[in-house]
């Protein structure tokens, strides 16, 4: 288990490093950098851009740019932003923070909606009451992410007692019960986004399993329902799942991205999109890196889930 | 050859959509860029078939939007019949480069929203069916883009193998570690922002093409690997055949179930690609019309608020969809039942005993 560990974490270091190399290579390839804007102001002087890009490294090789950005690193500060003229980690702190109370909820709710939901349309697999959810789920799994939230907005505009974007109401930091106020929005959003692709798969793996002949003897024995369902089937067709947890993480950092724009969620994903449209190079690679590092974080916990739930890969390692 | 009722029932609706994109120039009433200033943000425009004495047209007609705007609130707008129009078929119109030929036409003084209009007054309809043509290629040819790129990976991964396969799949590796919207941002934040709407039409294209090619080179190594084993394709070697000639020949058309599954898939996926990132500002912008940024009009609550007709955009989406996951649930339910003739279950098109 701890090599198993250690060779991924080993894994992880790499892709990190390899995002990182790459997204420099980008940045030097792009064209427009930052202080492009400046020039085009006629009261800002030639001289004074220049002395800027010097300062700020603008000038260097591609290769002493990395070497300078990896020692920013180590000192903890993830790079410098331009726009907003101080280290990159003190900005994007509190903004991951954000995210993942977003990301880490809705993953949870998903999940446990999806887990029953899926159960009980397999073990009504055929009659109404799986084709109607099934129709019901086809349909959200064909619905874009952005219309859902924009439709739930509308909804909460409408209603008036919900409040329509932001993450506390004016005054009210660290409010716990206005925190979860402002979460219902974009949590329903992502859950809805996301609960289709689960509980298709919850569905497939549990019918698969249903259709085992242990299963005929446990119903034969006089196992009651929800025992069999939960106690006996559910375990039986749990390793696909947790394999789809690590997907799912990557499913959701995405989703929540597009709605935290939207909905005004004071996450990295606004930090992001605005760091694009301003060139601020060193906040898009350190919003990547975080999202490439939660992503793989949540393969590995999964491959821990696995590892407890499965005593077959226990024994094999 | 494939029988399905479903799958070709999909796939020519997914057609007929295409066709009607394509066709905007003669479907669509109005050009997309033509502003009725006089009437931004009128509602979808009622056909009537009778009058208000109750009287039956035969040919329907449409009235004109007199807006009741206040100085605060939202857009208003009445019905006046007084200045109505006959709808007719098939018009004729002339324009700035000549005559055109128009599904539909008014001959009145009233002009047609089947959908509504947007802040400028544009008509939503003509709007929405050139904005698909935007939106709908750019997901078929960024899909191309990266099936070709996924072919060419997993063909020289697969077949080549040794540190080739390793550095092409840990490159695979890379990518597929991104959450994709997070991939696409980090390749479109270092491409110009500002461009002309052709220039962005192919630099959207290019950057969900790059994004995408991971999972099929994958795919197209697995297929490659058990395929290079096969009996055939060593006596094809053994009769002194080139590489490229076993890749082209032999390996290639093996993927070709898998190259067609991935294509369906990913193509809703590119798709949606271009729309969030249009609708994000980073993609095709005004005053080309497309899907995704003709929704993003609804990022300001007061429109989100009052015009419902700007959703329609985003409704156009969910058909599109799900033609293309019932296409791709046909076509996946198609390969599964369709084994390769040695009995291992490739996701490859079956065929016959290659006799050499």
């Amino acid at each position: 288990m701890m090599r198993f560990l250690a060779n991924r974490l080993a894994r992880t270091a790499f892709t990190l490093l390899g995002v990182s190399v790459l997204a420099f290579i980008l940045i030097d390839l792009a064209p427009g950098e930052y202080f492009q804007d400046m020039r085009l102001n006629p009261q800002i002087s030639r001289e004074t851009v220049a002395a800027l890009r010097v300062e700020y490294g603008l000038d260097q090789a591609l290769p002493l740019k990395y070497a300078r950005w990896l020692r920013s690193v180590s000192r903890g500060e993830l790079g410098y932003s331009f726009a907003y003229n101080c280290p990159v980690w003190p900005l994007l702190e509190t903004r991951i923070a954000n995210t993942l109370i977003l990301t880490i909820t809705a993953l949870v709710c998903s999940w446990l909606i999806a887990i029953p939901l899926g159960v009980w349309m397999a073990s009504r697999a055929g009659r109404w009451e799986d084709r109607v959810s099934g129709l019901g789920n086809t349909f959200l799994l064909g619905t874009p992410d952005i219309l859902i939230a924009l439709g739930l907005l509308a909804f909460a505009l409408r209603v008036t007692w919900l409040p329509t974007g932001g993450m506390h109401a004016p005054l009210a930091d660290g409010n716990l019960n206005d925190l979860a106020l402002h979460l219902i929005l974009p949590v329903l959003a992502l859950v809805a986004g996301m609960l289709p692709i689960l509980v298709r798969h919850v569905r497939s793996a549990m019918l698969d399993v249903l259709r085992a002949p242990f299963i005929a003897a446990a119903r034969g024995h006089g196992v009651p329902r929800g025992r069999l369902l939960f106690g006996h089937a559910l375990p039986a067709a749990a390793n696909p799942l947790i394999s789809l947890f690590g997907l799912s993480v990557g499913v959701l950092l995405s989703g929540s991205l597009l709605i935290e724009v939207v909905m005004g969620w004071p996450g990295v994903g606004p930090l992001l999109l605005q760091a694009i449209l301003e060139r601020d190079p060193h906040i898009v690679v350190a919003a990547v890196l975080f999202s490439t590092l939660f992503l793989t974080s949540g393969s590995v916990l999964a491959d821990i889930f696995l590892y407890v739930a499965d005593p077959r890969i226990r024994v094999e390692s | 050859m494939i029988t399905n009722t479903k799958l070709w029932l999909s796939a020519l609706s997914l057609a007929f959509v295409h066709v009607a994109v394509v066709g905007a120039a003669f479907f669509a009433p109005y050009d997309p860029a033509e502003q009725h200033r006089d009437v931004p943000f009128a509602p979808p425009m009622r056909v009537h078939f009778a009058d208000a004495e109750g009287k039956l047209h035969l040919r329907p007609y449409v009235c004109s939007w007199i807006s009741q705007t206040q100085d605060v609130g939202p857009e208003r707008y009445v019905e006046d019949c007084s200045r109505a129009a006959s709808l007719r078929f098939l018009v004729r119109t002339q324009s700035a480069s000549g005559s055109e030929w128009h599904l539909f036409g008014t001959d009145g003084p009233a002009r047609m929203f089947f959908l509504g209009t947007d802040d400028y007054g544009r008509d939503q309809l003509s709007r929405l069916l050139y904005g698909g043509q935007v939106s709908l290629f750019a997901g078929l040819l960024a899909t191309a883009l990266s099936l070709g790129l996924g072919l060419l990976m997993g063909g020289i991964a697969g077949y080549f193998g040794s540190w080739l396969d390793d550095a092409i799949m840990r490159g695979a590796e890379v990518f597929m570690a991104l959450p994709w919207i997070y991939l696409l941002f980090a390749v479109r934040a270092f491409l110009p922002l500002h461009d002309g709407p052709r220039q962005s039409f192919f630099l959207l294209v290019g950057v969900i093409g790059l994004t995408g090619w991971a999972r099929p080179s994958r795919l197209v190594r697995g297929v490659i690997l058990s395929a290079k084993e096969r009996d055939f394709v060593r006596a094809a070697r053994g009769f002194g055949a080139s590489n490229a000639y076993i890749l082209r020949r032999h390996l290639l058309p093996e993927t070709s179930g898998v190259m067609l599954t991935q294509a369906v898939l990913l193509i809703p996926q590119c798709i949606l690609a271009e729309v969030t990132l249009s609708f994000l500002g980073l993609g095709v912008g005004e005053p080309v019309s497309s899907w995704g940024n003709m929704l993003a009009s609804l990022q300001k609550y007061y429109v989100l608020q009052s015009y419902w007709w700007m959703f329609l955009p985003g409704l156009a989406l969910i058909p599109v969809f799900l033609l293309y996951n019932a296409l791709a649930d046909s076509l996946l339910r198609h390969f599964k039942t369709t084994r390769s003739h040695d009995g291992t279950q490739l996701m490859g098109r079956q065929k016959p005993q290659e006799a050499l």
